[in-house]
């Protein structure tokens, strides 16, 4: 008996569903608007998907003629799955917000096309050239633009004041260099009575994607890792050793926590106050925000040489295989949503750095900046970032690298011999591609 | 009435085997580039591959481990709650608990037990005067830290079936056993444990297949790392298959992997059944 009434409940439902949809596709079709597939993830928390729901509603609002579909398709690595696996079967997404990195992955695969094709007024070419150059390094390759910034991240350097008060050092005045940072995570760093670490003076997390992390030491060291055209990279450069060198004699002074480090609760660690000095995403800047029961400062990364920190986060692609109406109505949206006013409305609701200085000279993130300072460090750095790593067959190259500085890490092999192996490693990978 | 079954059968798992095997032997197409006939070259690829390696052997602990370690306590905390005592279905249900929580979810509050300075084990050890550890962390406690996570994870479940078992069989057994004297250790070895043999199959099979098909927590806490210290075969196979998209070198791995457990499953149903005594 219960079976059958949960079936006949089921087919009701399912015959209501199919009554919508077959009423919804027939008003579609009375209208024929291009219908414009929109493929999503979410990599912070926040309300994101209701933000984008209502951007796309908006847009379809002032362009009749065009729909847009925004699909959720869960974190960054689930999406490229998601939409490369809808590529090679025919039908992808019109258009995608993916990483960044993944750009010669998805040229690799014969997956997307320029934006070149599609700037053919002057107010075409000002839009495009309205973005931060360190967000447009990760964006063209061979002359052409197969990215346009969206949702862009940076690394900044997160620091507890109190600590600072309780150790002696100036809560205003954050660690600018290599050497003023180890100073100061030397007097932060906290022992009990046996001598066990309370609170470690700087903590950079480890696990997951070290290479990120590990380019804010390397940029400021002087060395970019890999170049432009994503066929060579440089992880044994001497400047690339030494930095990962530093990072591995924190841990060996006692003043940064031993082995890798989970990138996951590190934001946790610095509630807890257990790590006086963090580095992790601007991404993280409003969670922090609202946990952390104390004064924090936010700054850029220390420099070296020179000052550094990698971006990182998504791009908007647009797909091969969809047709030249609809990649011209995703292009469309795509400059929509770019526009100032609402690439600062997405910098305020998601913590994200908006992606052009227009955006920021907009009264509403004039206003937040005013109100909330911390947000515009991540801006303030733009101009010394450096692309994030990105190389063609770039998860394999930066799997190379990833095992090597966790090699370092936990001390199974020297700086030199973890960088020179990771060096061959990714040679013989990018041997296909010179 | 058998033959939709049969259709899913062939069209999810027999055809996709076939066709995997079948792939094996190509390499990956990328962009214009079609795949073209390799003939052995994934597999000799896959010799020549150290983290391959490495996931094997890990692999092979993490099953060597699991496998035993959780039937075990699976046993025990079968035969403890069978007994008549106050609290029992909260007991059988505690330890059912891990069985029905997501992985994922699982993953995460472990990583919490783990996180070095306030994470639980570290109150624990702390408490005792033990030095700081951090257990993810270090090449030499990861790959252990992530089987504990897999035991506590199976050992529930198999338990529901030993419990079953137990239930089913006779009370006059236990009830002849006392009056010829038996003590509680003859019971079970002579009685009990012998009749559960078809039910030690069932797990253990089950158990071998689980002991390379979990990898979910894999991705929440360590991703295979420190330096690729607790990478499983499925795992890599992941990565392979979905972060490299080398989809050619990603199908000789899943034939290895098919193989192993085509070979584990034969093994166990032609020979260790005819030992297993069945009413």
């Amino acid at each position: 008996m219960k079976r059958q009434t949960f079936l006949q409940l089921t087919t009701t439902h399912l015959i209501a569903a199919c009554a919508l949809l077959t009423g919804a596709t027939g008003k579609l079709h009375a209208q024929t608007p291009v219908e414009v597939q929109f493929f999503y993830p979410v990599a912070v928390g926040g309300p994101i998907t209701k933000t984008i729901d209502d951007f796309a509603a908006a847009f379809t609002k002032e362009h009749p003629a065009i729909k847009v579909t925004p699909i959720y398709a869960g974190s960054y690595q689930e999406s490229i799955v998601k939409a490369l696996t809808a590529h090679k079967s025919g039908t992808p997404p019109v258009t995608s917000v993916l990483l960044s990195t993944d750009m010669f992955t998805l040229i690799d695969e014969d997956a997307v096309v320029p934006f070149d094709n599609f700037v053919k007024t002057p107010q075409d070419k000002a839009w495009l050239g309205s973005f931060y150059p360190a967000f447009m390094q990760n964006s063209q390759a061979g002359g052409k633009t197969w990215g346009i910034p969206f949702q862009r991240s940076t690394v900044v350097m997160y620091w507890n004041k109190d600590l600072f008060k309780q150790a002696g050092l100036d809560p205003h005045q954050a660690p600018a260099t290599w050497a003023e940072l180890k100073a100061a995570a030397t007097k932060l760093t906290q022992k009990d009575a046996s001598g066990k670490v309370s609170t470690w003076g700087v903590q950079i997390p480890s696990s997951g994607f070290p290479y990120w992390l590990f380019q804010t030491l390397s940029t400021t060291n002087g060395a970019l890792l890999a170049n432009e055209a994503g066929t060579a990279v440089k992880f044994d450069d001497p400047k690339v050793i030494e930095a990962l060198q530093y990072w591995v004699d924190l841990g060996k002074a006692g003043i940064h926590p031993p082995g890798v480090v989970e990138w996951g609760t590190t934001p946790k660690d610095f509630f807890e106050k257990k790590a006086a000095i963090i580095f992790t995403t601007t991404g993280n800047l409003t969670n922090i925000k609202k946990n952390a029961k104390f004064d924090f400062g936010v700054g850029m990364i220390p420099g070296n040489v020179r000052k550094g920190s990698p971006t990182g986060g998504g791009n908007f692609y647009i797909f091969k295989k969809s047709s030249p109406a609809q990649q011209q109505a995703a292009f469309e949206f795509i400059q929509w949503i770019t526009q100032p006013e609402r690439a600062a409305q997405w910098s305020i609701d998601t913590g994200y750095v908006a992606v052009s200085q227009a955006a920021y000279n907009t009264p509403s993130l004039k206003a937040y900046g005013k109100d909330f300072p911390a947000a515009l460090v991540a801006r303030d750095q733009l101009p010394a970032s450096v692309a994030e790593l990105s190389t063609h067959d770039n998860q394999r190259v930066t799997k190379a690298l990833n095992d090597g500085l966790q090699a370092a890490l936990t001390g199974n092999k020297s700086p030199a011999q973890a960088m020179k192996e990771a060096q061959m490693e990714a040679d013989r990978i990018l041997r296909a591609y010179k | 009435m058998l033959l939709p079954a049969l259709v899913l059968l062939l069209a999810f798992t027999h055809w996709p085997i076939v066709s995997t095997l079948v792939d094996s032997f190509f390499s990956t197409p990328k962009g214009a580039r079609a795949s073209v006939w390799v003939g052995l070259d994934n597999y000799a690829v896959m010799v020549a591959d150290p983290v391959f390696w490495k996931a094997m052997r890990n692999n092979l602990w993490f099953a060597g481990v699991t496998i035993p370690l959780s039937i075990s306590l699976a046993l025990v905390m079968a035969l403890w709650v069978n007994e008549r005592m106050l609290g029992r279905a909260f007991l059988r249900m505690a330890y059912f608990t891990p069985t029905v929580l997501p992985m994922i979810a699982v993953a995460n509050i472990w990583l919490f037990f783990y996180t070095p300075q306030y994470g639980l084990l570290e109150q624990i050890s702390a408490a005792l005067g033990l030095p700081s550890h951090n257990w993810l962390g270090s090449p030499s406690t990861a790959l252990g830290a992530v089987t504990l996570v897999a035991v506590w994870k199976e050992a529930g479940f198999f338990m529901i079936f030993y419990l079953a078992a137990l239930q089913s069989q006779n009370p006059s057994l236990r009830e002849a056993a006392a009056i010829e004297g038996a003590s509680r250790w003859t019971f079970f070895w002579r009685v009990q444990w012998p009749l559960l043999m078809p039910t030690t199959v069932f797990v253990l099979v089950n158990a071998f297949i689980n002991g390379f098909r979990m990898v979910d927590h894999l991705f929440v806490l360590t991703r295979g790392g420190p330096d690729n210290a607790s990478t499983l075969l499925l795992f890599y196979l992941y990565e392979v298959g979905f972060s490299f998209w080398d989809t050619a070198y990603a199908a000789a791995i899943t034939v290895v992997l098919v193989s192993i457990l085509v070979g584990m499953a034969l093994l166990q149903f032609f020979v260790l059944d005819r030992k297993v005594h069945y009413q």
